[in-house]
């Protein structure tokens, strides 16, 4: 296999006298779509936001590319091709979808001038609607996100994470609130794009139907460490994590 | 010597004062996210509804005081939270800043064109004798501000501290939604925190009208100093607004007599500058994670 | 911009081109002062309508505007190039005064900015050997160019509209770049901004700095206007007016701060009957509409009108869900 695009070397993460993630490693690839799942409490979210700069691990690092990205700000890590959704609804409500979505393109083209005195959509109008075509919501271009329902606020979010073509895309519980038709269609959505486009996925999920049948491989955390790491089948028969959850 | 102990002496009453308006504006903010900008002017009110009592009424001093008291629980406290804080809140911060800055004007101009545009004396409540220590003439009324602006401050961290609801209080400040959970009236606690700012308004404004007169634009820097002793403390601290009050107080005093008269009134601000840039928390505040 | 909106444009300038002909000194020096105003608070509600930053120093701004080019221009220097300095160095000022509110957050710099106009203030009444003190400079000269002179005050409305239209002009421009879409996403949630690449500090710092430079333009054009400036002209009631000016046309709306700028000059003279109760009722009025409408008169405006025509987006909701 070639060279990782996200590696994850030694984490720890210690607050006070807790140590919320500890020693965690694991490299992901091209294409991937990586699962991590764990029990409440298990680390999750600390390493998340280790990877993503929210948050100083106590030890380790993070590299995207082999380029270590410690200290790097929330925009630069955008810069570097890292996209991310959130877990609570993040949009920009008063904004058209369209705005919202060239939003996110739009710092990735060309300079600070170029952006005051060139074009009004940067140039991004077709590949704006190409992604909102993409995501099936055509009918509210020009509608306020702010006005969509939770779920199709939730494709947003994700669309304006990939409009920058990142390179690996992590998402934070994107299947949390989201009603059953609407995460069929967000899953069958990330799949095809994740085949169009060979984009490299990280997932959160508590949803652990949505998290088996979207990601190619899946690491397991209990307090802190990795307990398992495979293919969903083989994750879904391994009996530390069964404990873990009925446990935990 | 005996001239800085006089100047500490009366920084710290003054300060005192500065110290209960920035606690009120402190507590405002940490319940609802309100920033009062007419706080000063919530210290500048009270003190014309009892010069009311007073002359209009014919009450004493002490019964007027009571009357004052209660209008402004209920003007500044009641009336506030229900007629203007509360309906906003949900629009977010701006419009409220914009209202009460509108509330402020409000207030100053009511007073000008229903009493009086010109200083009117006030009954001191301590009498005016001076008394030497080590060669410096200290006041009872500085003493005695000092001491009931302390008390009043002691009282209510006790409040908070030691009582049921008072840690209600603290825990509906700190996350309402929590506090809801756990059956806490979150709406009842927050205007609980609108009448003790009212209280503390009346109280500095009675202890403050003596020494400065009662004028309707008495809001204008006072107001300011709250707002500077709030920040300087620490947005987020009640002990910090009686630090930054009361260093305010000696300050101002001191700048009174080693800085120019011109800029004596620019040494808060550049303080609150300094503050700002060096000590975004305060100098008794602890760092919020970042939001933005 | 549709045709529609084009069309009231172009009748909106030609009623400001005609409006002055044929009125008194008095009615014209008005509308003078509602145009500059006007370009300051369009400066401010780039700061604070789109970027969603407080900023209580936009007369402090008006008045270094109004100080360079007085000084300037009452030493013999053009007014032109007295006011491209003025533009430049409300800019740089509004960078200082900025970068350091910015790093730290709540509405720090509402209070930054508020000290700073208080300062300002002080500085420009106590430096009398400079700026004359509390009695002002007077006698700026009214600009001339190409031979032609602004000192009749007909024509100087005329020269302040061309500024103003000026200034809305480039307003406009910096809106609908990605400029603009990124200082309304700052003000509408600056977490998920920075996560999309969006260096939020520097666009926010921009955004003021912008917002302070429109100010100092405008007060470039009130010393030739007023030919007597004095501290008290740029006290901190004059930046809160200008916030009023803002919010009650209606902050985050292009055409918002020359509807609140004609409002608050105005309507003084409207209730000049109620002679000292006129503050008493205007802050009533204020406080008033900011629990009814907090988007001003412009969001009321927008409130009246959704609830008189029907609405459609309930339909085009219930064919999506088909769809699905």
């Amino acid at each position: 296999m070639n060279a990782p695009v996200l590696s994850v070397r030694n984490i720890s993460k210690q607050f006070g006298g807790i140590r919320a993630v500890s020693d965690v490693s694991f490299d992901v690839h091209k294409g991937e779509i990586l699962g991590l799942i764990g029990p409440n409490g298990s680390g999750k979210s600390t390493l998340f936001n280790c990877i993503l700069g929210q948050l100083r691990p106590t030890t380790g690092h993070v590299e995207i590319n082999g380029k270590p990205v410690d200290r790097v700000r929330p925009a630069d890590l955008s810069l570097l091709g890292l996209g991310r959704t959130f877990q609570q609804l993040s949009v920009f409500p008063k904004m058209s979808v369209l705005d919202n979505i060239i939003l996110a393109g739009q710092e990735h083209e060309g300079t600070m001038l170029s952006r005051l005195f060139g074009k009004p959509d940067a140039g991004l109008t077709g590949k704006a609607e190409q992604l909102i075509e993409f995501f099936r919501l055509t009918p509210y271009r020009d509608t306020p996100a702010g006005s969509l329902s939770y779920g199709q606020q939730k494709l947003v979010d994700a669309a304006m994470a990939f409009m920058a073509g990142p390179g690996i895309v992590l998402l934070d519980e994107p299947a949390g609130g989201v009603n059953l038709t609407m995460l069929t269609h967000l899953k069958e959505r990330l799949m095809t794009y994740n085949i169009e486009h060979g984009t490299t996925f990280v997932v959160i999920e508590h949803n652990m139907e949505f998290v088996m049948s979207l990601c190619t491989r899946i690491i397991v955390l209990a307090q802190g460490e990795i307990i398992a790491e495979g293919k969903p089948e083989e994750i879904r028969a391994n009996q530390m994590v069964i404990d873990a959850y009925l446990g935990g | 010597m005996a001239e800085l102990i006089q100047i500490l002496v009366s920084g710290l009453a003054a300060g005192s004062i500065y110290a209960l308006a920035a606690v009120g504006f402190t507590l405002l903010w940490q319940a609802s996210q309100t920033i009062n900008f007419a706080q000063g002017e919530f210290v500048m009110l009270p003190a014309f509804f009892v010069l009311v009592g007073m002359t209009v009424l014919g009450l004493p001093m002490w019964p007027a005081i009571g009357l004052g008291l209660v209008l402004s629980l209920l003007i500044l406290g009641v009336a506030f939270k229900r007629l203007i804080v509360e309906p906003m809140l949900p629009h977010g911060t701006l419009p409220l800043v914009i209202a009460t800055i509108a509330l402020g004007l409000l207030l100053k101009e009511s007073v000008k064109e229903l009493y009086g545009a010109t200083a009117q004396p006030f009954p001191a409540v301590f009498p005016q004798t001076v008394f030497n220590v080590a060669g410096a003439s200290v006041s009872i009324q500085d003493i005695g501000n000092l001491v009931v602006s302390m008390l009043a401050i002691g009282g209510l961290q006790l409040f908070l501290n030691r009582t049921r609801t008072g840690r209600c209080m603290q825990a509906s400040a700190q996350n309402p939604a929590v506090a809801e959970i756990l059956g806490v009236n979150v709406k009842r606690m927050v205007m609980y925190t609108f009448l003790i700012n009212a209280a503390l308004a009346t109280i500095a404004s009675v202890l403050i009208s003596p020494i400065y007169l009662a004028k309707f634009s008495n809001g204008e820097t006072l107001g300011l100093v709250a707002f500077i002793a709030a920040i300087v403390g620490g947005f987020n601290q009640i002990r910090g607004a009686l630090v930054g009050g009361l260093l305010i107080g000696v300050i101002d005093n001191l700048s009174a007599l080693y800085i120019s008269a011109e800029y004596r009134s620019a040494m808060p601000l550049i303080l609150l500058i300094a503050i700002i840039l060096l000590r975004p928390q305060g100098l008794l505040g602890t760092p919020e994670g970042r939001t933005v | 911009m549709t045709k529609l909106q084009a069309i009231l444009v172009a009748l909106g300038v030609a009623i400001l081109l005609v409006a002055p002909v044929g009125q008194g000194n008095y009615i014209i020096y008005t509308l003078c002062s509602w145009l500059l105003f006007s370009i300051s608070a369009m400066g401010l509600n780039l700061t604070l309508g789109y970027a969603g930053q407080v900023s209580l120093a936009q007369a402090a701004f008006m008045g270094i505007g109004a100080y360079v080019t007085a000084l300037l221009t009452l030493s013999g220097i053009h007014w032109g190039f007295a006011t491209v300095i003025s533009i430049t160095s409300s800019f740089a000022v509004g960078l200082v005064l900025g970068y350091p509110a910015l790093r730290v957050q709540h509405h720090f710099l509402a209070f930054v900015t508020l000290a700073f106009n208080t300062l300002l203030f002080l500085v420009l009444r106590n430096e009398e050997e400079i700026t004359g003190g509390s009695f002002g400079l007077v006698g700026m000269p009214r600009p001339s160019f190409f031979g032609i002179t602004t000192d009749s005050n007909l024509s100087f409305y005329y020269f302040s509209l061309i500024c103003f239209l000026f200034s809305a002009g480039v307003m406009w421009w910096i809106l609908r770049s990605p400029w603009g879409r990124a200082f309304k996403a700052l003000r509408e949630n600056p977490i998920r901004a920075e996560s999309l690449g969006l260096k939020i500090r520097r666009q926010t710092l921009l955004a003021f700095a912008i917002g302070s430079a429109f100010g100092g333009f405008a007060g470039s054009l009130q010393a030739p206007l007023v030919q007597f400036i004095e501290p008290g002209s740029f006290a901190l009631i004059h930046s809160l007016k200008l916030l009023l000016m803002v919010v009650v046309g209606g902050s985050g709306f292009f055409f918002g701060p020359m509807l609140g700028a004609a409002v608050v000059i105005l309507l003084p003279e409207v209730l000049r009957f109620t002679e000292g109760y006129y503050l008493i009722i205007y802050s009533f009025l204020v406080i008033v509409l900011m629990v009814y409408s907090p988007n001003g008169l412009i969001g009321l405006g927008h409130k009246i009108i959704d609830k008189l025509r029907p609405r459609h987006e309930a339909r085009r909701d219930m064919q999506q869900g088909a769809q699905l």
